[in-house]
Parts: structure tokens; sequence; C-alpha cells
């Protein structure tokens, strides 16, 4: 009956991992997209001629914690943008799971807050596939190479405190930007946050 | 005669009114869920993940503000109860901010949750998901399974309940081998 066990728990084990292994890791180079933004216009990663690189946060309407890190994420494009890395931040969830997050709902948050950034609708869900994003808020910080692809040099949480912004110690995102222009290596390159999971599509 | 009348009066009045009260309270201790303890990390794994015994601690992260974690939370009333004789604990940990300690127990005992639920105190999420299970990216729902102070399972998403009371099934089967016989 033991080994019976073990072997469920093997095979589980196999499973997950070939679950869960899907998506970029730090280092893979990001596929570019093409994504309907809150202004109805296609928004893709090559439209962004001048950038240095881009800060891609998948994000959300109803998520609490998406909700706590709003007002960071629009701080950080208005940040961050001067120093050649905009936010582009991406929707990801089914609106038939979840009503919040609508086209309609996704335009109307964007224009009450006043988002200075791209807030694209993932309708397949191709592009979090891809990535390998599982929750919101999850973010990816890409370095634009010479050919003008991009490879992934960060993911994970925008900084170390979803509650209390004021307490924050590190600011991971900041700091992966602010390493990438000074050319040293990124220290976390990769964290992680308790996020509500990608509603995806049943 | 008449003051007397009156006095009378009011204490009886004070006596019903008294054992109302005291009614009520009994009331609200029987139908109240579980009292929610904020703990830290350290203390939570003090709590499942390093018992040394051949219980089974399913350990389930949520929050009440997440949807798919709300509407599995009566699969895993009910699998408490189909495991009633088994060696089986369930534990629900919290992730809301510990802040919300009021609104958590409010929703606990509206939902009349029967088995332990923790609200976790910890800042930085970065420091101790590794630790739950390197292949939890965060997002939660998430269950992890122990026994005998080892991990046996873990699974991000939620379940159905057959799902829930398959893995459950699967999991109390393991047997243990290295457990203190002290």
């Amino acid at each position: 009956m033991k080994k019976i066990n073990t072997l469920f728990a093997a095979a589980a084990l196999v499973l997950f991992v070939a679950f869960t292994e899907g998506g970029y890791k730090v280092g893979d180079k990001a596929a570019d997209f093409k994504l309907k933004n809150v202004d109805n216009k296609m928004v893709a990663m090559a439209d962004y001629k001048d950038a240095k690189g881009i800060i891609l946060v998948f994000t959300c309407n109803h998520c609490p914690f998406a909700k706590k890190y709003e007002s960071r994420i629009m701080d950080l494009d208005k940040k961050m943008k001067a120093k050649g890395f905009p936010v582009v931040a991406i929707s990801p969830n089914d609106p038939t799971v979840e009503p919040d997050d609508s086209f309609e709902n996704m335009q109307k948050r964007a224009k009450e807050k006043g988002y200075t950034f791209p807030y694209l609708m993932d309708e397949t869900q191709n592009v979090a596939k891809e990535y390998g994003a599982t929750k919101t808020p999850h973010v990816y910080v890409l370095e634009k190479q010479k050919d003008a692809s991009y490879i992934v040099k960060y993911i994970g949480a925008i900084d170390d405190n979803c509650e209390d912004a004021s307490a924050v110690k590190e600011k991971y995102v900041e700091n992966a930007v602010a390493s990438i222009l000074a050319g040293k290596p990124i220290t976390p390159d990769f964290t992680k946050a308790i996020g509500c999971g990608i509603k995806w599509k049943k | 005669m008449f003051e007397l009348y009156k006095l009378q009066y009011i204490c009886f009045y004070m006596k019903v009114v008294l054992k109302i009260i005291a009614v009520a309270f009994l009331l609200g201790f029987v139908c109240m869920g579980k009292k929610v303890e904020v703990v830290t990390f350290g203390q939570l794994q003090e709590q499942a993940a390093l018992k040394n015994n051949d219980t089974l601690y399913v350990v389930n992260f949520w929050a009440t503000w997440c949807g798919p974690c709300v509407k599995e939370m009566p699969f895993f009333e009910e699998s408490s109860k189909i495991f009633a004789n088994e060696k089986v604990k369930i534990i629900y940990v919290c992730l809301n901010s510990f802040k919300e300690l009021d609104g958590v127990e409010r929703f606990v005992k509206a939902k009349k949750i029967q088995n332990e639920v923790f609200l976790l105190n910890e800042s930085n999420p970065n420091s101790w998901i590794d630790k739950v299970d390197g292949g939890w990216s965060g997002a939660i729902p998430a269950t992890v399974m122990y026994k005998g102070g080892e991990s046996i399972f873990f699974k991000e998403g939620d379940f159905t309940q057959v799902q829930l009371d398959e893995a459950i099934t699967n999991m109390n089967k393991t047997i243990i081998t290295n457990i203190d016989q002290k």
C-alpha cells in the first residue's frame, strides 16, 4: 500500500511540476503580443520604439490585492516611464467568471483612476499562459535588447508589503529597473506574493 | 403601598432581562464558529507542519475576498464531517490583513465554520510562501497536507468535493515511518 502511495505521490508531483513549469523564467525571451487597450486601440511591445524596457503587470479590477497595489502601479509608471521603463497592464481574467473584469469595467476603471498606461484585455488568456502568470498582480520586468526583442529580467511582486506601502522595505520592481540601468545583477530577480488566482476560462 | 408594588415590578422586570441576556449569551457561544487566532508563520507551522504524529493535517489558504476560496470552504467543512472518525484535521489559514480580524471573525461566524481558523500576521509573503511549497506561486486558494511532520500534498487552485475527498482519502493512507515512538 505504501508503495502505491509513493507512486501516487510521485505521479502527482510529476504532474504538478509539468503543470507549473510552464511560462517564463528570468533570462527567457519574452514574446510580443497585440492586445486591445481600453481606448479600443491595439497595443504591442513593438510600439514602444524608445523604451529601454517594459514593466508588464498582470492585474485586474476585482482583486483586492490588485486594488491595494493600484496606486503603486500608477506611481511606477509615472516614475519609471521617464527612465525608459513604462508600465503596460494586462487584465487576464475571464469576465464570465468575474464580471468586474469585463472590458467595459476595465474602461470605466482606467478612466476613473486616470491610468497613464495602457490597460489591455488578454481575451484569449494566451499572453498570461505564455508568460506563466498565475495571479494578480504578477509583474514581469522586461529589458529590450539591441535587436528589439525583450528578455525577462525580473518576475514577481512589486514590493515586499502589500498591506502598507509606507512600511515597504524592498521595492523589488524599482530595484530591478535601477539594476538594469546600472548594468548590475538584479537581487532578488524572482519573488513571490499572495494574489488572486487568474480566473481561467472554464 | 404603591412604592412597594413598583419595586416588585422593577425586580421582576430586571430578572426577566437578566435571563434574556444569559440565554442570548449562551446561544451566542453555541452558534459562534471557531474563534480566529492571529499567528505568525512560525506559530502556524507548529499547528500542523511540525506535528510529528499520524494525524493528517489539511491546511487551506484562503481569504474572505477570494471567490473560489469561499466557494470551496463548504467542501472542507463537509470533508471534516466525512472524515470525522479518522485522524484528519482541517485548518484554515486566512490571508486577509491581520487588521481585518473583526471582519474575518464575523465571516467565520456567518458561514458557521466549525474547523480551526488562523489569521496570518506576516507582512512579506516572499519570506514564507516557498516554505509552504516551492511550487506555490502565491495564488489562492492553495492547500497543503502534512503527516508526521512532512508535507505530502500540495495544490494551487480550488477543489470540487469529490476531488477533495479523494485527495484526503489518498493522503490519509500514507504511512509515516519516522514518527517519534516516545
